[in-house]
């Protein structure tokens, strides 16, 4: 019988690019330009968000949380208010529940808008970038006008939130949202009906349903796998217990649950349009009243202060689930712990079954479909023996980008 | 347009970006300024993927202990004349993760640096303007 000898490259991806809280190192294994196998590092770089606290007292710490990611800069500080309204039992005015429901679905919109950009720069379809970042400048249009700022908000305030919508703010709401309504069907068509958008997604990258359970996915990762998992349906928190929600799956769209990179892209579109009918429910619905249950700052940190007890506040982010525990020992300003669990962490081993059998060119688009930080990829360096070279982000673009130019020949 | 800029620049600023441990929120504002709203592309400015190629280095974040070799490494690896453009409060003062046991920043402490853009984060708009005056620094330098 012939010999053969066993040769499989190994290409270790990161970790030098903590571009979010949880920069991680991958090694994949590869035979010729299929991948055999991933290995997952995680926890790396932090900043030591989780320590500071210990120094803080709760409102500040709300800024803190802000700044754990850029691009959630809402959700963070929601769960964490919400964990903190729950240890120390604050009642949030009906008024507020509505408008951090407003404010939550105008994040989810601006995220999952930037995700399609990064996804179709990741196929080589630039236009498609720059066309959704257009309407994503919309969104942060409309975040301003809301909000005061574009990225990190500051809006949210623990038993309420900071800033009201009065009626004359209204109009401006509904153009921005007329805009996303007209602009949506275009996006809906290229991402839907485009040719290559479909060769490059449909079958690539599968995550089942019982990997998306074994392994904890959450979030439009896992909802595009067929579970119904959804906190704003499971828990009712803020006003979304008033509203009409439903679980998204692809296949109320397409009537199948695939579970691959195409139907990750549907579940993002169906969650704009989900989230454009949420904003309009609540600006019909919102009562008049307060919009904070304890305007005087010292007064609500004395009796934070006083808290002895522990809550947890759960959250539907743009990316999933995030958790924030937080306990008071009733003796410090300061909580005596705070822990945070962010939806990418989950998100990140599901990559495991998505890449085994597919090509390195596909790493780009199968690895952007979870909406995990890119820059994780940005430097891949190829062991060949003792010949080491490297491979950059550029690189795997322009291997991503030749993909798919053979398909379309 | 910043002052003492000739009319016709004389080349095109090539950009490198780095994100030494950042929360995103910069590096977001980077690429709004070179999307359709701001389109700093028409300016011949664009954003490269190897700091070789590169003239202008865009630095946030306030570069964690583990970043601190790869900064430096990214830098020397930047052809002369070069400039270095720290956005962000965190990388320019620490921001919210000053006492943080595990930063090795200000960005000052690692690199010369020519720009300091304040903001968290700042908007593209002062991005832009700190670029065009690092355009200044370098057409000075090579008269």
């Amino acid at each position: 019988m012939k010999q053969t000898t066993k040769t499989s490259y190994h290409i270790p991806v990161g970790p030098i690019h903590p571009a979010l809280k949880e920069p991680v190192f991958f090694e994949f294994e590869i035979d010729g330009e299929r991948i055999v196998d991933v290995n997952v590092k995680l926890g790396h770089v932090h900043r030591g968000i989780e320590w500071a606290s210990r120094k803080r007292n709760p409102i500040q710490i709300l800024y803190l949380a802000e700044r754990i990611c850029g691009i959630c800069s809402y959700c963070h500080p929601a769960a964490f208010a919400l964990a903190v309204e729950d240890a120390a039992d604050i009642q949030v005015p009906e008024r507020a529940e509505y408008l951090r429901v407003i404010q939550g679905e105008l994040e989810r919109i601006c995220s999952h808008i930037l995700w399609a950009g990064v996804a179709a720069h990741e196929i080589g379809f630039d236009t498609v970038l720059y066309l959704t970042w257009q309407m994503r400048e919309k969104a942060l249009d409309l975040t301003e006008y809301l909000t005061g700022n574009r990225v990190t908000k500051a809006i949210i305030m623990i038993g309420g939130i900071r800033r009201d919508i009065t009626k004359d703010m209204l109009p401006k709401i509904q153009d921005a949202l007329k805009y996303f309504k007209d602009n949506f069907e275009k996006i809906r068509h290229i991402f839907l009906d485009d040719k290559t958008v479909m060769m490059r997604s449909q079958g690539c990258g599968i995550l089942t349903k019982d990997d998306a359970l074994k392994l904890c996915a959450v979030g439009p990762t896992t909802r595009a796998s067929g579970v119904k998992k959804d906190v704003r349906v499971d828990q009712s928190y803020f006003a979304y217990g008033d509203l009409d929600i439903d679980c998204m799956t692809p296949d109320k769209l397409t009537g199948e649950v695939n579970g691959d990179v195409y139907d990750r892209i549907i579940q993002r579109l169906l969650e704009v349009k989900q989230s454009i009918d949420l904003i309009e429910q609540c600006v019909d619905r919102m009562p008049a009243g307060d919009i904070v249950s304890e305007p005087k700052i010292a007064k609500l940190l004395a009796q934070l202060k006083r808290v002895n007890g522990e809550g947890v506040g759960r959250h539907e982010a743009p990316r999933g689930e995030v958790i924030h525990y937080v306990k008071f020992d009733g003796e410090n300003e300061s909580p005596y712990t705070w822990k945070v669990r962010a939806p990418t962490y989950n998100n990140i081993l599901p990559w495991i079954p998505m890449l085994k059998g597919e090509q390195i060119a596909d790493i780009p688009i199968v690895a952007a479909s979870t909406d995990p930080c890119m820059s994780c990829t940005n430097r891949v360096a190829i062991t060949l023996g003792s010949k080491k070279y490297e491979m950059d982000k550029e690189e795997l673009h322009r291997l991503s980008v030749e993909k798919t130019r053979r398909l379309m020949k | 347009m910043a002052k003492g800029l000739t009319k016709s620049f004389k080349k095109a600023l090539w950009v490198y970006h780095c994100n030494s441990g950042s929360c995103n929120g910069c590096d977001i504002e980077i690429i709004a300024a070179l999307c359709p709203r701001y389109d700093v592309e028409r300016f011949g400015i664009r954003l490269v993927g190897s700091p070789r190629h590169a003239d202008v280095l865009l630095i946030t974040g306030p570069v964690t202990r583990q970043m601190e070799d790869k900064v430096k490494r990214i830098y020397e690896q930047m052809p002369d004349p070069k400039a270095v453009i720290c956005i962000g409060n965190c990388g320019n003062t620490g921001d919210v993760f000053y006492e943080s046991y595990n930063l090795v920043g200000p960005v000052d402490n690692i690199l010369p640096v020519d720009m300091h853009v304040i903001g968290c984060p700042p908007r593209p708009e002062a991005i832009i303007l700190a670029v065009a005056k690092a355009w200044v620094k370098l057409e000075t330098l090579e008269a």
